[in-house]
């Protein structure tokens, strides 16, 4: 024979299929890896990993006052994973969530500061959640009309609109909008500016509750939300089908922005109950792993956003309680992300291990 | 052995699964010699020059260099033997310069840009070769990035040239330069090989031409002993029966007219130039044509997705003509213009792939009903309807259809089309990797709409099916119309040598 050729020991190869029970097994499979993973910087600082991950629980969810602290964390996660859903089925890569909230906590913020005594409680909501709408909607509809017109980069465009809305916030906050003279804060809003509170917290959880059930519909049985799927998978196919790529894409992102808006007022009105730069706080860009860790389901968004903010929430007891610091929490999520976006490449291929060589023909 | 024999293939046999692409494949490339690879589309022509190239490994058979046999189990070995392959798609790094992109994977050599670019400017100045070793890819025009990917092998010391297709993205003129440094390179004694299908070009440059067909050798001739009409038959071979019911129906009329149709693409290359014929209803018009002739584009202007530079479409919408140029696919829909459309890319194109038949049924139904909801009810009823009639292999209505078979997938897309009852029904490569029976079915349900009064678009790339299944054969050439001829009394050898040369010897019908 003129050449020998061995195949290699091991090699991968793509599945052509997989039982969805199986994938869902490799899924939960690859959070028990994350979670003994996390144990290890646990362990680096001299602890015992399962009294860590108690506390974690327990300074989280085992008083009322933890229980809403945690929902205050989870809430903007959701909603705003919620914002983000239909762009990531578009593969619009939408990380500019950190920018389109804050224009939309500008807004609510404007008419909190300047109109409060002009309008009734009700009424100035109204106003406030409706201009965060609009502004928020308009912040993430910039970058997808640069991408329809002239087919820029979204990822960068929206990463880049994150701070120059942020530089925007921080401007106010020393100039038009500041409250005393060097201070560089922003007064805080009047009571009529503030939303009211259900079961001890601000009404926004039924904001974002609301929000998740019209997703779950928009996504699933509407038009738009089949116009979006298409275009997600194929835009040739889109554009075969008679869809203007361009204009939807346009409409989504101004959803997406819009949503975040709400967010942000959620967030300025219901929280913080007064504006400042950083005012997202990160939210933008960890509802992306809420986001995919749910693989755009809208309802798994509930759980997982719960249990980012029980990670979130409960290391901060763990901080007090052992001294590890806080940003375990960062590090499990994100040991968490990694093991879930590692566990698709398990679920899309398989490893083959050669047994024998193969008889050559 | 002949002393300057560069690469000798002897018996080269390659399957892929159950396709044979190379079947027995004796081939002998000299030094100083141009030699043609000449075939149809899938005839197995580039299949057999990526094993010379390392790419592919033959499942029989055996490769000599200078006599010796050789395996080449990788790109490097490939390289080693001094055999350099110019691919049909180009392998550059586009923000890099051209000699950046020419030391690029050359590990045994120290970085030394300027003694590259030194180098570089010596190959150019000994072939004639036209480009700047410091200037970066992106700011180069095709034939430049051509020509750097040729002075790349050259670079590496290749005296055994492969080109796949080079002409294919070229312009005359541009053609004419590669052919000058091509015989200058031939006169340097490198072996040459080029890749291709047109016929003029293999006249023109080549001193031998070996031609396959469906994976088979037919022969090797010396080009100046032979003619365009001589390789056309080698080509296409004799005529096979394929027993198509070939029903005439009664009273065909005109229901598109097309006029100085011309369009070209996003580099501002011309891909149909004066395009003019009528799509007549209860007809099929089969169009042949060497792969990118124009087929694609001419089948997406007519359905408004692909840009007109300039030209008329007029449809005859039941006594009303109207010019459909200028309008979106969904403006043409709303017009009441029943067009229904098959393309190349079935799973790209036609259908979404990880949606089942039913929400791709819905693709052409999702915005029918008022209100923002869609409607699942009518697609899934179609869905059920294809999936029994047409006998579609599939657990449920929303099975994936990327993971259906080809067939399958191709029975999901016709059906849908045809259901959307169209008065123009286009088609791309209908057939492309079906087996024998979804073939037929898909060729019954085309003359079942012929016979029901509606013009068929056919573009096909068998000349057997294509004589057998139209009414008439309209063959393209290079983005022109060829001819037009009737494909009950035309020859297979006629359509084969329209579309190799426009014009050919066949007269408008």
């Amino acid at each position: 024979m003129s050449k020998e050729k061995r195949s290699p020991m091991i090699h991968l190869a793509k599945r052509s299929e997989i039982d969805p029970k199986a994938a869902w097994a490799i899924r939960f499979g690859s959070v028990i890896v994350a979670l003994i993973l996390g144990m290890i910087p646990v362990m680096i600082t001299g602890n015992n990993p399962i009294e860590a991950y108690g506390i974690i629980i327990k300074g989280s969810l085992s008083k009322p006052m933890y229980i809403k602290q945690t929902l205050k964390v989870a809430i903007p996660l959701l909603g705003c994973a919620l914002a983000i859903a239909p762009c990531f089925k578009m593969r619009f890569w939408n990380i500019g969530a950190e920018g389109q909230i804050t224009a939309g906590a500008i807004a609510a913020s404007y008419f909190a500061l300047y109109w409060s005594d002009k309008l009734p409680h009700i009424v100035l909501l109204v106003v406030m959640f409706l201009s965060a709408i609009v502004v928020g909607g308009i912040w993430g509809l910039i970058p997808a009309f640069f991408k329809a017109k002239w087919n820029t980069n979204e990822t960068l465009f929206t990463l880049m609109m994150n701070y120059i809305i942020i530089g925007i916030v921080a401007y106010l906050q020393g100039g038009p909008w500041e409250g005393r003279k060097g201070s560089q804060i922003i007064p805080m809003f009047a009571k009529n500016a503030r939303l009211p509170e259900v079961f001890g917290v601000h009404c926004g959880w039924i904001i974002v509750l609301v929000l998740t059930l019209l997703m779950h519909i928009y996504m699933n049985y509407t038009k738009h939300g089949f116009e979006v799927a298409v275009i997600g998978d194929s835009s040739n196919t889109a554009r075969y089908a008679g869809m203007n790529v361009g204009s939807i894409m346009m409409r989504t992102m101004f959803l997406s922005g819009a949503i975040c808006g709400i967010v942000g007022f959620i967030t300025v009105s219901g929280a913080n109950h007064t504006l400042y730069s950083g005012v997202a706080n990160g939210v933008g860009f960890t509802s992306i792993t809420v986001a995919w860790l749910s693989q755009l389901n809208c309802f798994a968004m509930i759980i997982i956003s719960m249990v980012l903010a029980i990670l979130t929430k409960g290391s901060n007891t763990l901080q007090t309680k052992l001294a590890v610091p806080a940003s375990i929490s960062g590090i499990v999520t994100g040991i968490l992300l990694f093991c879930m976006l590692g566990c698709e490449f398990f679920i899309n291929y398989e490893i083959k291990i050669r047994r024998n060589k193969e008889a050559k023909v | 052995m002949a002393d300057n024999c560069a690469v000798e293939l002897r018996n080269i046999t390659k399957r892929f699964g159950s396709v044979v692409a190379n079947s027995g494949i004796n081939l002998q490339i000299k030094r100083g010699e141009v030699l043609s690879l000449l075939g149809e589309n899938g005839s197995g022509k580039t299949t057999l020059m990526n094993m010379l190239a390392g790419i592919y490994q033959p499942d029989e058979g055996e490769i000599l260099a200078d006599g010796k046999v050789v395996a080449i189990n990788s790109p490097k070995d490939s390289y080693a033997l001094g055999i350099g392959m110019i691919h049909q798609h180009y392998k550059l790094v586009d923000v890099f310069t051209a000699a950046q992109n020419i030391i690029l994977g050359i590990n045994d050599e120290k970085m030394d840009i300027k003694k590259t670019s030194s180098k570089v400017r010596e190959i150019c100045q000994r072939y004639g070769f036209d480009i700047d070793p410091d200037e970066k890819i992106y700011n180069m025009s095709v034939s430049q990035k051509q020509t750097v990917e040729i002075v790349k092998v050259l670079y590496r010391g290749a005296d055994i040239l492969i080109l796949d297709e080079p002409t294919a993205v070229l312009t005359p003129q541009e053609t004419e330069k590669l052919f000058v440094i091509l015989r200058n390179m031939r006169n340097d004694g490198k072996a040459i090989i080029i890749i291709t299908h047109k016929l003029n070009e293999v006249m023109a440059i080549s001193d031998k031409v070996a031609v396959l067909r469906k994976g088979e050798y037919i022969g090797t001739v010396n080009t100046c002993e032979t003619n365009p009409q001589k390789l056309t038959d080698m080509m296409v071979g004799r005529a096979v029966t394929l027993n198509i019911d070939r029903p005439k129906y009664a009273d065909p009329k005109p229901l598109l007219k097309i006029e100085g149709l011309t369009c070209v693409d996003k580099e501002g290359i011309k891909k149909l130039e004066d395009v003019s014929f009528e799509a007549m209803g209860g007809e099929i018009l089969g169009i042949a044509g060497i792969a990118g002739s124009g087929q694609k584009e001419l089948l997406e202007c007519l359905t408004g997705l692909y840009p007109i530079q300039s030209g008329t479409i007029k449809f005859d919408n039941d006594g009303e003509e109207v010019n459909l140029v200028g309008m979106a696919p969904m403006q043409i829909k709303n017009m009441g213009v029943g067009m229904a459309f098959v393309p190349e890319d079935r799973l790209g194109m036609g259908l979404v792939g990880s949606m089942g038949m039913t929400s791709n049924m819905m693709l052409r139904s999702w915005k029918n009903g008022k209100g923002p909801l869609f409607d699942k009810k009518a697609p899934e009823s179609l869905a059920r309807k294809i999936w029994k009639e047409l006998e579609v292999v599939t657990p449920s209505t929303s099975f994936p259809v990327r993971r259906m078979s080809g067939g399958n997938i191709q029975k999901v897309l016709v059906g849908r089309e045809i259901a959307s009852n169209p008065k123009v029904l286009l088609s791309a490569y209908a057939v492309r990797g079906l087996d024998i029976n979804t073939s037929y079915t898909i060729y019954n349900l085309m003359t079942e709409q012929k016979m029901k009064g509606v013009a068929v678009v056919f573009v096909g790339e068998d000349l057997d099916v294509l004589l057998e299944l139209s009414d008439r054969i309209l063959v393209l050439c290079g983005g022109k119309v060829s001819g037009i001829v009737d494909a009950r009394t035309t020859t297979k050898e006629e359509v084969g040598f329209m579309m190799t040369s426009i014009g050919g010897k066949g007269g408008e019908v």
